[in-house]
């Protein structure tokens, strides 16, 4: 299964979890059972950036998962 | 795409830039230089308060004036809550909308909060001078200190911080928190033989681009309306301004002028939707240009800061241990670059325990907007500012601490992920060998170094690439062109076509003209946009393949393309190999013009770093500096064209020995700025600096076919630190805010006795 690495700022509305064990194929539906679990993430993931072993995404919605992936939720990054 | 082992005819040459002569000759259009018939001319009113209530606003004497033919205030602009996607983020319009033009409060001192349009730019200015605003004044908050005290006066009554991952709870002028953490923190302090901890603060600054906010705005009675303006994005401003007018993007055309510098200052939208506003009530068209004072007062520096570092270490140099905290200025509006201060202010090192916070504040200032890796190189003084004092207390080399705890492939990011291949080590490593770093240092003089890192962005990227009949080609897309990127996209089609660079003819097109691209930013377009002209240079090659088949008769299987030639295969040998002009010149027999054409949406670039290496000349009866010697080191990934890459280097490095001695925002205890204007904002100019050397560091990026990285933002990461090291060893003192300007220097020398 997917690891999701959540923000150890946001342990206030996980209960405490930093990492969670996901089987999604894609990253659509690893959110989607992410906020089933954690209600209290709706509100935070719609300003994260998502990193899919290692590739920084824009737009993550539809990027395959293999069993193995890491995803790390980031906050968003604007360059200049 | 993965990187391909090649040897590069075109890539790596320095061809003159293509549109080289139309800027050396005056011939370039920037966005001043747009004439319409019947244009009538832009002013603003701004608020002369930094926090105060508008009680009302009478426009009647201004709207009377001969030559007025149309004055608005923030009712012609209604309130939005949309929000615009863009990067990983989304802006705000709300905020941006409510920034154009103040709604309810001007919040900081040059807020707009009307505008008028003249059939002269001095009509224009009398008028808005007549336009009566009654303001009830509040307390401005103009210091971050200010801003989180207990009884601080509130900006924004609705705030709540964001982030935390609890109840929200507000109002407060925190608009929102971030954490990272790894491992024990206080564990690895107590294994720590040397702990360093400091507070460093940083004024706001400014970008500094030499061309100020300019456009023409057109409303047709047709409701289509076009925007000529200086941009770091067209589809932001099209997006932007139909969003917060709440109209239709497909009525807006915008095309890009060429721009005179932006570093990121130039992406959001300051003048646009009103000028449209203007020019849709007058029904002509509407020219706005913004004074330097404008540009200083009104659009977006990046943030003041004060950052807090703690590192611990063994007495072998290995960091066990750090802490951080981060308080970045906002201005009036949510938005600093704290979060990506955070992720970046550990990000060269391999530190197993660590906490860092950050923190985005509001205060009655200029709403920050990205500056070149924004947040990163505030981040970065204080953190190479701490590891330099580390090095100085263990007796080491400061090259070789980092060398020690440099991050490399497989080690994990402080925000999360693994590394992939990066060049950390290597530009470490090109610097110790640098004749820079290896030579001995005058008495009256100190060196300093300091490394920095920063993402790299992707995003969407459209390209378009014709061949025409000549064999010649052409390349459209949609960013404007900052630093050389048209010569760098001709190289590519170049490369990938074998047509002559000189015969490739590089095109900035409009938002009607290009597919969507997202913004001239985040050091993207040489990457990603490239990348999509490289796939659309492919696309032609298929289409050569093809009419090669078509012309020999045979399926397309039989073709192949071979150093710029169609070879025939399969049984196909009796042919002759055709070229590339052949196979063009019968383009309208074998099926018309060919043309190709990609669009992506590209991961990020992957990380960059970069060292920097100063020498420094104190005069310690003035507190005066010089640099006498600078240079600067990078992993680039490929050098596409190594003139503008470094150029970028030298670029992002005068910009940092900049704020590192001399640029801060200086306000009256009102929050007026006091010295905007280039005479007294004093930013570097050739003549202070000496020539920059480059070192050119090449570890491939593996998801880019030629190994690009991102090039523009990281070298101005590192110079904060590197200058305010190379104070300390040429004074003794250690100083933790900047800029090290000659008062500065004087009292810190005078205090410390000497």
């Amino acid at each position: 299964m997917a690891i999701v690495f959540l923000p150890s700022g946001w342990s206030g509305a996980t209960g405490g979890v930093t990492e969670v064990s996901i089987d999604a194929p894609r990253v659509h539906e690893l959110l989607r059972t992410l906020t089933e679990r954690f209600p209290a993430l709706a509100t935070l993931l719609d300003a994260v950036s998502i990193a899919v072993d290692g590739q920084i995404y824009h737009d993550a919605e539809f990027v395959a998962l293999n069993r193995d992936s890491e995803i790390h939720l980031l906050p968003p990054v604007s360059g200049g | 795409m993965s990187t391909e082992a090649k040897t590069f005819t075109y890539i790596g040459t320095r061809p003159i830039r293509h549109d080289g002569a139309d800027k050396v000759t005056g011939r370039a259009n920037y966005g001043a230089d747009i004439n319409l018939p019947g244009m009538l001319h832009g002013a603003i009113v701004r608020s002369p308060h930094a926090h105060a209530r508008i009680v009302s606003i009478d426009t009647a004497e201004a709207a009377k004036m001969e030559g007025v033919k149309a004055v608005i205030t923030g009712d012609d602009l209604p309130e939005t809550s949309a929000k615009l996607a863009m990067g990983e983020g989304a802006l705000d319009l709300h905020d941006i909308g409510d920034n154009l033009i103040a709604h309810k409060k001007a919040l900081y001192h040059g807020h707009a909060v009307a505008a008028v349009a003249a059939t002269s730019l001095e009509i224009a200015r009398e008028a808005a001078a007549r336009v009566r605003v009654e303001y009830e004044v509040l307390p401005p908050v103009l210091t971050i200190d200010q801003a989180i005290s207990p009884d601080a006066t509130i900006l924004h009554p609705e705030m709540v911080t964001r982030g935390r991952g609890v109840a929200p709870s507000g109002p407060t002028n925190v608009a929102s928190r971030m954490e990272l953490r790894r491992g024990e923190p206080d564990r690895g302090f107590a294994e720590a033989d040397v702990v360093v901890e400091r507070e460093f603060h940083t004024p706001m600054v400014h970008q500094g681009y030499i061309e100020p906010h300019a456009c023409v705005a057109r409303w047709g009675q047709d409701g289509r309306a076009v925007v000529w303006t200086t941009t770091q994005g067209p589809f932001v401003v099209r997006d932007g301004s139909a969003a917060i007018l709440g109209i239709d993007a497909a009525m807006i055309k915008v095309i890009p002028t060429e721009i005179g510098g932006g570093f990121g200052g130039k992406i959001t939208v300051y003048l646009e939707p009103l000028a449209l506003v203007l020019s849709r009530k007058a029904n002509r068209p509407v020219k706005m240009v913004m004074t330097r004072d404008e540009v200083f007062r009104a659009t977006g520096p990046t943030s003041g800061t004060k950052v807090r570092v703690k590192i611990g270490a063994k007495s072998d140099g290995t960091l066990v241990a750090a802490t951080a905290s981060l308080w970045y200025e906002g201005g009036a509006y949510p938005g600093a670059p704290s979060g990506a201060g955070a992720m970046c202010c550990l990000a060269c090192y391999r530190i197993p325990n660590f906490l860092i916070e950050a923190n985005d504040v509001v205060v009655n200032k200029p709403k920050v907007a990205a500056y070149r890796a924004p947040g990163s190189p505030m981040a970065a003084f204080a953190t190479e500012s701490v590891i330099d004092e580390i090095a100085r207390t263990l007796g080491m080399d400061p090259i070789e601490l980092r060398l020690k705890n440099a991050v490399v492939e497989g080690d994990a990011a402080p925000y999360g992920p693994k590394y992939g291949p990066i060049g950390l080590q290597a530009v470490l490593e090109a610097a110790r060998r640098h004749p820079h770093w290896q030579s001995p240092i005058a008495s009256n003089r100190g060196r300093g170094f300091a490394c920095g890192f920063w993402f790299n962005a992707g995003m969407n990227s459209s390209a378009t690439v014709t061949l025409d009949s000549d064999g010649s080609a052409a390349v459209f897309t949609g960013n404007p062109d900052i630093g050389g990127t048209r010569a760098a996209q001709a190289l590519m089609v170049a490369e990938e076509l074998g047509v002559p660079v000189e015969r490739v003819r590089p095109t900035v097109a409009d938002t009607d003209a290009a597919g969507y691209t997202d913004v001239t930013g985040g050091s993207r377009v040489c990457y990603a946009t490239g990348m999509a002209v490289i796939e659309a240079a492919r696309d032609v090659r298929e289409q050569l393949r093809a009419r090669a088949a078509k012309i020999w008769n045979t399926d397309v299987s039989n073709v192949a393309w071979e150093a710029g030639r169609l070879v025939p295969l399969n049984g196909a040998g009796d042919k002759t190999p055709l070229t590339l002009v052949e196979v063009a010149a019968k383009a309208s027999a074998t099926g018309g013009p060919i043309v190709g054409r990609a669009s992506l949406n590209v991961a990020a670039a992957g990380p960059a770093f970069s060292a920097h290496i100063c020498d420094l000349e104190v005069d310690k009866e003035t507190g005066r500096s010089t640099v006498v010697r600078y240079t600067a080191v990078q992993d680039v990934g490929r050098a596409v064209h190594p003139s503008f890459v470094e150029g970028q280097m030298q670029g992002g490095a005068a910009q940092g020995i900049g704020w590192a001695l001399n640029e801060e925002y200086v306000f009256d205890a009102a929050g007026a700025m006091e010295n905007a204007g280039f005479l007294d904002y004093r930013m570097p100019v050739a003549s202070d600096l000496p020539m920059i050397d480059t070192v050119i560091v090449e570890v491939a990026n593996p998801i880019h076919p030629y190994g690009v990285r991102g090039v523009g933002e990281v070298p101005i990461v590192p110079p904060l630190a590197t200058v305010a090291n190379a104070m300390r060893d040429a004074t003794g003192v250690r100083f933790t805010e900047l800029p090290l300007s000659p008062p500065r220097v004087l009292a810190g020398l005078m205090a410390a006795g000497d």
